[in-house]
Protein backbone atom coordinates (compact mmCIF):
# COMPACT_ATOMS: atom_id res chain seq x y z
CA UNK A 1 0.00 0.00 0.00
CA UNK A 2 2.87 2.15 0.95
CA UNK A 3 4.76 1.71 -2.28
CA UNK A 4 2.46 3.99 -4.27
CA UNK A 5 3.00 6.99 -2.12
CA UNK A 6 4.87 9.51 -4.41
CA UNK A 7 7.79 10.23 -2.74
CA UNK A 8 6.79 14.44 -3.46
CA UNK A 9 3.71 14.22 -2.78
CA UNK A 10 1.27 14.88 0.27
CA UNK A 11 1.79 13.48 3.72
CA UNK A 12 -1.75 11.82 3.02
CA UNK A 13 -2.73 13.68 6.36
CA UNK A 14 -4.52 16.64 7.86
CA UNK A 15 -1.75 18.26 9.63
CA UNK A 16 -0.90 20.35 6.25
CA UNK A 17 -4.38 21.02 5.87
CA UNK A 18 -4.68 22.10 9.07
CA UNK A 19 -1.33 24.46 9.56
CA UNK A 20 -2.72 25.74 6.06
CA UNK A 21 -5.55 27.46 8.37
CA UNK A 22 -4.16 28.09 11.57
CA UNK A 23 -1.43 29.53 10.35
CA UNK A 24 -4.30 31.68 8.30
CA UNK A 25 -5.59 32.83 11.50
CA UNK A 26 -1.94 33.87 12.86
CA UNK A 27 -1.37 36.20 9.80
CA UNK A 28 -5.08 37.43 9.86
CA UNK A 29 -4.55 38.39 13.78
CA UNK A 30 -1.03 39.46 13.17
CA UNK A 31 -2.00 42.01 10.14
CA UNK A 32 -5.55 43.48 12.48
CA UNK A 33 -3.04 44.15 15.35
CA UNK A 34 -0.29 45.89 12.60
CA UNK A 35 -2.84 47.66 11.57
CA UNK A 36 -4.17 48.74 14.78
CA UNK A 37 -1.02 49.97 15.72
CA UNK A 38 0.06 52.19 12.96
CA UNK A 39 -3.47 53.98 12.83
CA UNK A 40 -3.35 54.19 16.70
CA UNK A 41 0.70 56.07 16.27
CA UNK A 42 0.23 59.83 16.52
CA UNK A 43 3.26 60.55 13.53
CA UNK A 44 5.10 57.98 11.51
CA UNK A 45 8.54 58.64 11.69
CA UNK A 46 11.26 56.66 11.74
CA UNK A 47 11.44 56.74 15.47
CA UNK A 48 7.75 55.66 16.05
CA UNK A 49 8.39 52.83 13.80
CA UNK A 50 11.53 51.66 15.01
CA UNK A 51 10.16 52.35 18.60
CA UNK A 52 7.02 49.92 17.36
CA UNK A 53 9.12 47.43 16.57
CA UNK A 54 11.95 47.78 19.71
CA UNK A 55 8.97 46.42 22.03
CA UNK A 56 9.61 42.47 22.97
CA UNK A 57 5.65 41.57 22.32
CA UNK A 58 6.15 43.08 18.45
CA UNK A 59 9.37 41.47 18.07
CA UNK A 60 7.47 38.03 19.30
CA UNK A 61 4.67 38.98 17.33
CA UNK A 62 6.43 39.40 13.92
CA UNK A 63 8.58 36.38 14.51
CA UNK A 64 5.40 34.12 15.22
CA UNK A 65 4.27 35.77 11.79
CA UNK A 66 7.09 35.21 10.01
CA UNK A 67 7.16 31.63 10.42
CA UNK A 68 3.11 30.94 9.88
CA UNK A 69 3.75 33.03 6.67
CA UNK A 70 6.89 30.66 6.09
CA UNK A 71 4.67 27.42 6.65
CA UNK A 72 1.50 29.15 5.29
CA UNK A 73 3.79 29.69 1.92
CA UNK A 74 5.17 26.50 2.01
CA UNK A 75 1.83 24.29 1.71
CA UNK A 76 0.06 26.79 -0.65
CA UNK A 77 3.06 26.89 -3.33
CA UNK A 78 3.51 22.87 -2.79
CA UNK A 79 0.00 22.71 -3.85
CA UNK A 80 0.56 24.53 -6.98
CA UNK A 81 3.72 22.26 -8.05
CA UNK A 82 2.01 18.97 -7.35
CA UNK A 83 -1.41 20.32 -9.59
CA UNK A 84 0.83 21.77 -12.18
CA UNK A 85 4.17 20.32 -11.89
CA UNK A 86 4.20 16.00 -12.94
CA UNK A 87 8.02 15.35 -13.14
CA UNK A 88 9.09 13.67 -9.67
CA UNK A 89 12.81 15.40 -10.28
CA UNK A 90 11.23 18.39 -11.15
CA UNK A 91 8.99 18.74 -8.76
CA UNK A 92 11.59 17.98 -6.04
CA UNK A 93 14.07 20.59 -7.50
CA UNK A 94 11.37 23.64 -7.15
CA UNK A 95 10.16 22.50 -3.66
CA UNK A 96 13.92 22.19 -2.44
CA UNK A 97 14.51 25.96 -4.15
CA UNK A 98 11.35 26.86 -1.98
CA UNK A 99 12.21 25.01 0.70
CA UNK A 100 15.70 27.30 0.19
CA UNK A 101 14.01 30.50 -0.45
CA UNK A 102 11.33 30.04 2.59
CA UNK A 103 14.09 29.31 4.94
CA UNK A 104 16.28 32.07 3.81
CA UNK A 105 13.64 34.87 4.06
CA UNK A 106 12.83 33.89 7.72
CA UNK A 107 16.80 33.87 8.63
CA UNK A 108 16.32 37.15 6.95
CA UNK A 109 13.08 38.49 9.28
CA UNK A 110 15.62 37.17 12.47
CA UNK A 111 18.41 39.73 11.46
CA UNK A 112 16.15 42.73 10.66
CA UNK A 113 14.46 42.47 13.59
CA UNK A 114 17.55 41.34 15.65
CA UNK A 115 19.08 44.69 15.30
CA UNK A 116 16.57 46.96 16.40
CA UNK B 1 -34.82 17.85 -32.76
CA UNK B 2 -33.34 21.04 -33.08
CA UNK B 3 -32.44 20.83 -29.50
CA UNK B 4 -30.24 17.95 -29.71
CA UNK B 5 -28.35 19.85 -32.30
CA UNK B 6 -28.13 23.14 -30.14
CA UNK B 7 -26.80 20.90 -27.28
CA UNK B 8 -23.91 19.12 -29.63
CA UNK B 9 -22.84 22.40 -30.31
CA UNK B 10 -21.78 23.01 -26.91
CA UNK B 11 -17.81 23.24 -26.30
CA UNK B 12 -16.34 19.79 -24.93
CA UNK B 13 -13.77 20.13 -22.99
CA UNK B 14 -11.95 15.88 -22.66
CA UNK B 15 -8.44 17.31 -22.24
CA UNK B 16 -7.88 20.48 -20.42
CA UNK B 17 -5.12 22.47 -22.49
CA UNK B 18 -3.90 25.72 -21.22
CA UNK B 19 -5.00 27.43 -25.00
CA UNK B 20 -8.32 26.82 -23.95
CA UNK B 21 -8.18 28.87 -20.42
CA UNK B 22 -9.82 32.34 -21.89
CA UNK B 23 -12.71 29.79 -23.52
CA UNK B 24 -13.80 28.62 -20.23
CA UNK B 25 -16.74 30.05 -18.50
CA UNK B 26 -16.11 29.96 -14.81
CA UNK B 27 -18.45 30.35 -12.24
CA UNK B 28 -17.49 33.31 -10.06
CA UNK B 29 -16.48 31.28 -7.07
CA UNK B 30 -13.83 29.71 -9.51
CA UNK B 31 -12.95 32.95 -10.45
CA UNK B 32 -12.57 33.71 -6.87
CA UNK B 33 -10.35 30.58 -6.15
CA UNK B 34 -8.45 30.84 -8.96
CA UNK B 35 -7.49 34.63 -7.75
CA UNK B 36 -6.73 33.37 -4.92
CA UNK B 37 -3.87 30.93 -6.48
CA UNK B 38 -3.02 33.60 -8.80
CA UNK B 39 -2.64 36.48 -5.56
CA UNK B 40 -1.10 33.69 -3.22
CA UNK B 41 1.58 32.98 -5.84
CA UNK B 42 2.58 36.90 -6.48
CA UNK B 43 2.73 37.18 -3.04
CA UNK B 44 5.13 34.23 -2.65
CA UNK B 45 7.36 35.28 -5.52
CA UNK B 46 7.28 38.89 -5.39
CA UNK B 47 5.66 39.84 -1.81
CA UNK B 48 7.63 38.50 0.94
CA UNK B 49 11.17 39.86 -0.86
CA UNK B 50 9.79 42.92 -1.56
CA UNK B 51 8.38 43.69 2.14
CA UNK B 52 11.18 42.31 4.14
CA UNK B 53 13.42 44.33 2.17
CA UNK B 54 10.80 47.54 3.25
CA UNK B 55 11.13 46.24 6.83
CA UNK B 56 14.60 46.27 6.60
CA UNK B 57 15.00 49.83 5.08
CA UNK B 58 12.76 50.86 7.22
CA UNK B 59 13.95 49.53 10.33
CA UNK B 60 17.84 50.01 10.33
CA UNK B 61 19.11 53.70 10.73
CA UNK B 62 17.09 56.95 9.98
CA UNK B 63 19.31 56.88 6.41
CA UNK B 64 17.62 54.05 5.49
CA UNK B 65 14.22 54.72 6.42
CA UNK B 66 14.57 57.81 4.34
CA UNK B 67 15.60 55.25 1.18
CA UNK B 68 12.56 53.24 2.38
CA UNK B 69 10.50 56.61 2.01
CA UNK B 70 12.00 57.07 -1.14
CA UNK B 71 10.64 53.14 -2.63
CA UNK B 72 7.28 53.81 -1.12
CA UNK B 73 7.15 57.67 -2.81
CA UNK B 74 8.02 56.85 -6.02
CA UNK B 75 5.07 55.93 -8.55
CA UNK B 76 7.26 52.38 -9.54
CA UNK B 77 6.59 51.92 -5.85
CA UNK B 78 3.23 52.49 -5.41
CA UNK B 79 2.33 50.07 -8.69
CA UNK B 80 4.23 47.59 -6.68
CA UNK B 81 2.52 48.09 -3.66
CA UNK B 82 -0.80 48.07 -5.13
CA UNK B 83 -0.20 45.23 -7.22
CA UNK B 84 0.94 43.38 -3.78
CA UNK B 85 -2.11 44.96 -1.92
CA UNK B 86 -4.67 44.00 -4.25
CA UNK B 87 -2.78 39.77 -3.64
CA UNK B 88 -3.15 40.70 -0.07
CA UNK B 89 -6.66 41.95 0.21
CA UNK B 90 -7.64 39.19 -2.45
CA UNK B 91 -5.85 36.67 -0.90
CA UNK B 92 -6.88 37.43 2.45
CA UNK B 93 -10.48 37.96 2.05
CA UNK B 94 -11.34 34.95 -0.25
CA UNK B 95 -9.18 33.40 2.88
CA UNK B 96 -11.76 34.19 5.02
CA UNK B 97 -14.67 32.87 3.22
CA UNK B 98 -12.85 29.45 2.80
CA UNK B 99 -12.60 29.35 6.22
CA UNK B 100 -16.12 29.64 7.13
CA UNK B 101 -16.60 27.18 3.82
CA UNK B 102 -14.34 25.01 5.87
CA UNK B 103 -17.22 25.85 9.36
CA UNK B 104 -19.78 24.77 6.82
CA UNK B 105 -20.50 28.46 6.90
CA UNK B 106 -22.95 28.83 3.55
CA UNK B 107 -21.41 25.74 1.48
CA UNK B 108 -25.50 26.34 -0.35
CA UNK B 109 -24.89 27.24 -4.28
CA UNK B 110 -26.91 30.45 -3.63
CA UNK B 111 -24.78 31.40 -0.73
CA UNK B 112 -21.02 30.17 -2.02
CA UNK B 113 -22.17 32.50 -4.62
CA UNK B 114 -23.62 35.34 -3.19
CA UNK B 115 -20.09 35.26 -1.04
CA UNK B 116 -17.97 35.16 -3.68
CA UNK B 117 -19.39 37.68 -5.08
CA UNK B 118 -18.91 39.38 -1.72
CA UNK B 119 -15.36 38.32 -1.71
CA UNK B 120 -14.44 39.99 -4.89
CA UNK B 121 -16.48 43.02 -4.51
CA UNK B 122 -14.72 43.64 -1.02
CA UNK B 123 -11.42 42.91 -1.97
CA UNK B 124 -11.90 45.70 -5.05
CA UNK B 125 -13.01 48.09 -2.77
CA UNK B 126 -10.33 48.08 -0.03
CA UNK B 127 -7.88 48.11 -3.16
CA UNK B 128 -9.42 51.26 -4.65
CA UNK B 129 -9.65 52.73 -1.08
CA UNK B 130 -5.75 51.69 -0.69
CA UNK B 131 -5.16 53.13 -3.99
CA UNK B 132 -6.83 56.32 -3.07
CA UNK B 133 -4.71 56.11 -0.35
CA UNK B 134 -1.68 55.73 -1.74
CA UNK B 135 -2.05 58.29 -4.42
CA UNK B 136 -2.63 60.76 -1.67
CA UNK B 137 -6.29 61.29 -2.52
CA UNK B 138 -6.96 61.22 0.94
Amino acid sequence: MTTNRIVVGAHYGLRDWLAQRISAVVLLVYMLVLLGAVVFTPELSYFTWAGLFANVWMKVATLMAVFALMWHAWVGIRDIYMDYIKPTGVRLFLQVLTVVALAGYAFWAVIILWRI
Amino acid sequence: MTDLAARKARPQYRNIGVSQILSYRLPIAGIVSILHRISGALLFLFGIPFFLYLLQQSLTSELSFINYSAIVGSVLGKLVLLVLGWAFLHHAIAGIRYLLLDRHVGIEKASSQLSAQIALGVSLLLTLVFALKLFGVF
